[in-house]
């Protein structure tokens, strides 16, 4: 007599450690393998683009620090460029660069912070998240220096960043890019000359490039299948294109090659950084504007960055008044996410929150 | 072959054995933040204060609240509002800093606090008197001024109103004596470039 068995619906989260936010999945499986997800989000939505549409456009600048909060500096960036696109505001070249260099930094810090999760994922607990985040801590210290705060940092502002950087800021950098490739082979020895974790993630997780061009996914879980695009080569915004850097591409598209992506962006980022610190032109950061902006009644704008999670866009509306008519953010995270049943279906449990943690996911910006 | 993997595991742990540890002890020994630190202990200079407002119009959750007064005093001697509510309620404040940026007369900065920890919420409501008598130690976020002068709040004296400075950015110096900048230098007028 055959067993009788029945598939069971698991729920996960929200506020499951290893969930990356707070964000709940009602699974089901049959035995270990995984049949059926529905995500369910929404736990940390605040009304951003609402909260946007009360505030001037200065003040924005503050609220989307807490979209990605591992990634703040890009979302400044992101906004600030729809705003001097709204305004035509030309930013000074050194403004440019010190708004490249922080955001290639942040590219970095929250890179360091996915491969350490992958590996806290993997069952590695503790002690390579803490090397991962040992080495961003002297990142987020960079950030104090530039403007005062780690986390939420508000550095930039439409027309340029808040100020130049403090004297003692350019001995630290560099002692940091000194160090850091060192730490990078570290790391990276020390993931890849894992057999434990080659087999947990190779082949694992697999996203055909068609179903993620479909879903409009973008950032490294894109190019870790295969296609070359990227925002900054594709349509550069403020200094990228005077700067040289390769945009790695994996091939199959499994968790190792999401993972290599990224640690082979960090090393261009590296090298990014090196530059803007080598061709950084004196002159002013800021362009000249009154504390209050009136963009023209009717302008809208889309400002896009290659945010570290993907494609970040920042779309206003102007009326005519001191905030925007409608500001609506195209989050990486959330479009991402999309994928998660083509990412999740057909693996079995422990796989599951590892291939959730490859994608990058953060809460904060899905949810908004 | 079986071992291998262990003896590089170990390895590591033997290189990082000999490291200087990166933790340090937190209430014993403290790291000593940035003089650009936005924290909490908030300088607040009444001798420069004109209760303008313009820091509680720009604060982005709308915490500073002030009420004001007309003085008798005469144009000639300082034509000025008595102040008599200043309230930062920062158990809401997120540290922005966009209330010093705002403010024209440079009599608001931030401070270097983080360890304000309290069991109600109405007791981080720093209020006006508190703000009088307290020991001013500047951040220097926003304020190159006392950057430049090498001041750190953390080992500098307390500063008084005459030795704070002014903040010497020169369009800033353009907004703060009231002028309004032309609108057709900053390009507005023209029609939104958006090459999106």
């Amino acid at each position: 007599m055959p067993i009788r068995t029945e598939p069971i619906t698991v729920n996960i989260g929200p506020q499951h450690p290893s969930t990356h936010g707070v964000f709940r999945l009602r699974v089901t499986f049959d035995g270990e393998m995984i049949v059926d997800v529905e995500p369910i989000f929404g736990y940390l939505h605040r009304g951003t683009e609402k909260l946007a549409e009360e505030r001037n456009y200065t003040q924005i600048v503050t609220l989307t620090d807490r979209l990605d909060y591992v990634a703040s500096m890009t979302n400044n960036q992101a906004y600030c460029l729809a705003v001097e696109r709204l305004m035509g505001i030309e930013v000074p070249i050194r403004g440019q660069y010190l708004r490249v260099m922080a955001a290639e930094l942040q590219r970095i810090a929250s890179h360091l912070v996915a491969t350490g999760f992958l590996l806290q994922d993997l069952g590695a607990l503790g002690t390579p998240l803490m090397y991962c985040f040992r080495e961003r801590e002297r990142i987020l210290d960079l950030f104090e220096m530039l403007c005062g705060a780690r986390i939420t940092v508000s550095y930039m502002r439409p027309g340029g960043v808040y100020y130049d950087a403090p004297e003692d800021f350019w001995p630290a950098l560099d002692r940091f890019l000194d160090y850091m490739p060192s730490y990078l082979d570290e790391l990276e020895q020390l993931l890849a000359e894992n057999e434990i974790i080659l087999v947990r993630v190779r082949n694992v997780g697999n996203l055909p490039l068609d179903r993620l061009i479909a879903c409009s996914a973008s950032g490294p879980i894109l190019r870790a299948s295969g296609l070359a695009w990227d925002w900054r080569k594709a349509d550069p915004y403020d200094v990228y294109d005077g700067l040289e850097f390769d945009v790695p591409v994996g091939t199959n598209g499994d968790n190792l090659d999401r993972f290599w992506v990224r640690m082979q962006e960090m090393r261009q980022s590296l090298r990014i950084v090196r530059q803007c610190v080598e061709q950084m032109p004196p002159g002013p950061v800021r362009a000249e504007l009154p504390l209050v902006l009136r963009p023209p009644k009717g302008a809208e704008s889309y400002g896009r960055v290659e945010s570290p999670k993907g494609e970040l866009g920042f779309y206003l509306i102007s009326d005519g008044g001191i905030s925007p008519y409608r500001c609506k953010i195209r989050s990486p995270s959330l479009l991402n996410l999309t994928m998660i049943k083509d990412l999740l279906i057909g693996w079995k449990l422990a796989d599951m929150i590892v291939n959730l943690g490859s994608i990058d996911i953060n809460m904060g910006e899905v949810d908004r | 072959m079986y071992g291998l993997g262990l003896a590089k595991g170990l390895m590591i742990t033997l290189k990082n054995l000999t490291r200087k540890p990166f933790t340090i002890q937190y209430p014993e020994e403290r790291v000593s933040q940035h003089p650009r630190f936005r924290g909490e202990e908030f300088g607040w200079y009444e001798e420069r204060c004109t209760g303008c407002a313009s820091c509680a119009k720009y604060c982005p959750l709308g915490i500073i609240k002030i009420v004001t007064s007309p003085s008798g005093t005469a144009k000639p001697q300082g034509d000025k509002y008595n102040l008599e509510v200043f309230d930062i309620d920062i158990g809401r404040c997120m540290f922005c800093g966009l209330c010093v940026e705002a403010c024209p007369y440079d009599a608001l900065f931030m401070g270097s606090g983080f360890e304000r920890g309290r069991y109600a919420r109405s007791e981080l409501v720093i209020g006006i008197d508190e703000l009088r008598q307290a020991e001013k130690r500047p951040s220097t976020w926003f304020r190159p001024q006392l950057e430049n002068a090498g001041y750190s709040p953390h080992d500098g004296p307390p500063l008084s109103w005459k030795e704070v400075g002014r903040e010497q950015n020169r369009w800033h110096q353009h907004e703060k004596s009231g002028a309004r900048i032309n609108r057709a230098d900053i390009g507005e007028g023209r029609s939104s470039s958006a090459e999106s």
